[in-house]
């Protein structure tokens, strides 16, 4: 009985980044950036739900969000923020340099989104020193010298530190797919007909800058021009 | 006739225990769901076993409140977690949707068996919880006394769900994913089986839901464990937000549980009436319906919160608007039915099972729903009845009827249909017995999750208790005979239920790569003709 | 997946765009508006985020199936926000006994 068969039509030669449940590498590539796609909808939701807890708790005590907004370093927010936009332009400059061929592109641009990033979380490790030192990290060692804030103030570093702690932690994933973006253009595996993966990792990036978007003002502007006076 | 005992297909195809763990056949991935997800259902029902035993007397007599507490806990936990919302989907989901879109494979094969080990993790995690001597909070999980008060093993059952939760994206993301992407020439949306529709609306939940308890069980994580404050009203926080997290994702997840059950009747209904589904573009999109006006329903799970009346009264509108998608599957079924070819095969039985047992179910739903009745019935017996109808009454009846449907397919083999008949009968039988009478204690005031009740409703209580080993009995039997037809039962051919499908086109069991040569679609999905279609 | 190739000219200028934005952001945080302080951090939040969406993600040059990826996300965002609110926003209006009202 005939069974030696197989589904794929054995003749043409396809790319070897081609897998053999795909008709197509284009379809292969589509099928990524689609599956990336419906990935961060779902991130969407995940950071969403720590969004609703924000919006509650600063609905409920606008004024001990904006005090503890207050001690959140504006400049060094709005750096960070500036560095991270300059990693969105690397990177998709890096998906360029893909799409284009151009190797030595993938491999500068991939290496200053990586370099970006970094810096990011240097600063960010700053910034929570900083916290640390001075007592205003959630749990028993809290201080607030107002007594009536300090339950809400606390909710506010509690939101502050899981909202950008799951950041922090989004970035370092990005940063690890950065390195084996590296390694794989290093290598020479990107190229006009195949460049999918830096694609699909950009997206990721990009949505990775666009949560800080958000975050910043959301946590270190509330209030500023009051204590600004 | 094709001796799939010498052919090769994809159980003979490779050999070794190796060739399963690393596999990234989608059928193969399906079995070993199978295996896992028969081995938490068992573990649930002992805890079920060991609630109803319980409750044979009105004292607390058998287990202390405290053990009573794990003993519900548990049983929830691993029931709706590790098994109804994988079950359908991780099962025969993994199995079909590639063939019945005429696909070889997923889209993402090695993300397909990820998700099968991060469940597994999941798994892992809770039943480490399990033997360390449980979780008491309620699958429900409540602040704050999961977050603040539990001395019990909270955090290792909260991890366990957190990870299994990923299992859930990802298989719901690859099915979208393929649905999309890697259906086979010819095969247009609205040729597609209403069982690929339906696990495609199934999906949709899976990806926008499933992240909003992820990251509510990590803050109940972060506040146990850093002290955080988030959900603790004794620094600040809100319990009712945590009932509105929980439940933004809870009660979507009842849709995950449903939708794919749904899907696998309207498979039967139309192979044992000969006929197309009714209405085949309405049963379509009331899947999607579902799966979105289920997402604006929560707040009827917490019209005692606390919550403002008035978000109460929005849930409840809403609340009565989703029993409306539903209600149009069941009248189309019914009306597949008229003028049909019926027969009694064992996968109609448990067909009609569900839907008669979905629509109780649903019905009181409706009762539910209504603000003024569910102040009164709320966490009482009534509302353990009435999830049970279709978790059970639902969900397992077509779980069930799917697997024997396709029970040839997976493994070329026949199962008994004399004690398939029998077992189903037994099964519907035990289950109204167990159900029923909870309606019935519920609306007369006895709470859910306590270990003792008051005398006057021994006698309802004790019928539940039978009604449950009579139940335990029903599904120990397909358990019997299923393992027995895998080395006993005849042979089976393409099609022995002469029905039209891509799945019925190709071998029993199929080779790896399914199909020979991608198929080219010409006709819809139920084309049947008059008449039977020939038996293969 | 797009087959266009976006021009770089393009990066640059959206790198200018929110550039800018991020200074403005910041500048009109310390001008007193009230509760439109609010308002515009948040439009102008809004407005980065879909210049990076629509251009270094590339969706302006992508498929409708993206686009509704995309809106799916952030109308479920909302679904939660509003639903949601719509109980915090309206606990106060019905008077109980014995409950201070927020």
């Amino acid at each position: 009985m005939s069974s030696a068969q197989t589904g794929t039509s054995a003749a043409h030669a396809h790319h070897p980044a081609q897998a053999h449940h795909f008709d197509s590498l284009e379809q292969q590539q589509e099928a990524s950036t689609l599956g990336m796609w419906v990935f961060l909808a779902n991130e969407v939701m995940f950071f969403g739900g720590l969004l609703m807890a924000y919006l509650v708790y600063r609905t409920w005590h606008p004024d001990a969000f904006a005090a503890g907004s207050a001690h959140l370093d504006i400049p060094l927010g709005a750096i960070n923020t500036a560095v991270l936009i300059f990693s969105s332009l690397t990177m998709a400059l890096a998906v360029h340099a893909a799409q284009t061929s151009w190797r030595r592109g993938q491999i500068v641009f991939i290496l200053l989104t990586i370099a970006l990033g970094t810096t990011f979380l240097v600063i960010k490790g700053f910034e929570y020193a900083d916290k640390f030192t001075h007592h205003l990290v959630p749990g028993p060692h809290f201080e607030w010298p107002d007594e009536k804030l300090r339950a809400p103030v606390q909710m506010f570093y509690s939101l502050y530190f899981a909202l950008t702690g799951l950041h922090a932690l989004h970035m370092v994933v990005g940063i690890g797919i950065m390195l084996w973006l590296l390694w794989m253009a290093r290598r020479g595996r990107f190229s006009a007909q195949y460049y999918s993966p830096v694609e699909v990792s950009g997206l990721y990036w990009h949505f990775v800058d666009i949560v800080w978007i958000f975050l910043f003002p959301l946590l270190y502007l509330i209030g500023a021009h009051v204590r600004h006076v | 006739m094709l001796d799939t005992a010498r052919t090769r297909n994809y159980i003979n195809a490779e050999y070794g225990v190796m060739s399963w763990l690393l596999t990234r056949d989608h059928k193969r991935i399906a079995l070993l769901y199978l295996g896992s997800i028969t081995t938490f259902f068992a573990l649930g029902g002992l805890f079920a076993v060991a609630i109803r035993l319980e409750l044979l007397t009105p004292a607390g007599d058998l287990v202390q409140s405290e053990t009573y507490n794990k003993l519900f806990t548990m049983h929830g936990v691993i029931m709706v977690f590790f098994f109804l919302i994988p079950s359908i989907p991780a099962t025969l989901g993994n199995f079909l949707i590639p063939i019945m879109i005429g696909a070889k494979d997923l889209a993402f094969p090695k993300l397909n068996l990820l998700s099968w080990y991060i469940y597994m993790i999941g798994g892992t995690f809770t039943m480490w919880a399990v033997i360390s001597g449980g979780v008491d909070t309620g699958w429900t999980f409540y602040t704050p006394y999961s977050s603040a008060v539990s001395n019990t093993h909270v955090v290792a059952t909260a991890l366990g769900v957190f990870i299994t939760g990923f299992s859930s994206i990802l298989t719901g993301l690859n099915f979208i994913v393929t649905i999309h992407r890697m259906r086979a020439p010819g095969m247009t949306w609205f040729r597609m089986p209403l069982f690929v529709w339906s696990h495609y609306a199934t999906s949709l939940i899976m990806v926008l839901g499933t992240p909003v308890i992820a990251i509510t069980v990590l803050l109940v994580f972060a506040e146990r464990v850093l002290k955080l404050c988030i959900f603790d009203a004794a620094c600040g926080g809100d319990p009712v937000l945590f009932q509105h997290l929980f439940w933004f994702y809870s009660h979507p997840a009842v849709y995950i549980m449903v939708l794919p059950g749904m899907g696998v009747i309207s498979e039967l209904v139309a192979a044992f009436s000969r006929k197309n589904v009714f209405g085949y573009s309405f049963v379509a999109f009331a899947s999607l319906a579902i799966a979105v006006l289920g997402f604006l329903v929560w707040g009827h799970h917490m019209f005692v919160s606390s919550q403002s009346v008035y978000a109460g009264m929005i849930f409840s509108i809403l609340s009565f608007m989703v029993g409306i998608p539903s209600a149009v599957k069941v009248f189309n079924w019914t009306a597949t039915l008229y003028k049909g070819s019926i027969s009694w095969e064992a996968p109609m039985l448990y067909a009609f099972g569900f839907i008669g047992l979905f629509t109780i179910g649903g019905l009181t739903g409706l009762f539910l729903a209504t603000l003024g009745l569910d102040v009164h019935v709320h966490d009482t017996y009534f509302i353990v009845a009435h999830f049970h109808y279709i978790m059970v009454g639902g969900t397992i009846m077509a779980y069930l009827g799917g697997l024997h449907y396709w029970w040839p397919k997976i493994t070329g083999r026949l199962y008994p249909e004399g004690w398939a008949k029998f077992a189903a009968l037994v099964v519907f039988v035990g289950f109204n017995l167990t159900f029923f009478p909870q309606f019935i204690v519920g609306y007369l005031g006895m709470p859910r999750r306590y270990h003792a009740y008051p005398e006057e409703f021994q006698v309802l209580n004790v019928m539940s208790s039978a009604g449950a080993s009579i139940l335990g009995v029903g599904y120990l039997i397909p358990l019997v005979y299923f393992f027995w037809s895998m080395r006993y039962g005849p042979r089976s051919g393409a099609n022995p239920w002469g029905a039209k499908g891509l799945e019925w086109d190709i071998a029993s069991p199929p080779i790896t790569e399914n199909f020979v040569e991608t198929p080219v679609v010409t006709e819809g999905a139920y084309a049947y003709t008059h008449g039977r279609m020939n038996v293969v | 997946m797009s087959e266009h190739i976006v021009p770089t000219r393009v990066y640059y200028l959206v790198f200018l765009a929110l550039m800018v934005g991020t200074a403005a952001t910041v500048w009109v945080a310390y001008l007193d508006l009230g509760f439109a302080n609010t308002a515009v951090a948040m439009g102008i939040a809004v407005t980065k985020a879909t210049l990076v969406i629509l251009y270094f993600m590339h969706v302006k040059y992508s498929s409708r199936l993206t686009w509704v990826v995309v809106a799916s996300g952030f109308i479920w965002l909302g679904i939660l926000f509003v639903l949601g609110l719509t109980d915090y926003l309206s606990r106060g209006w019905l008077p109980q006994p014995g409950v201070p009202r927020i």
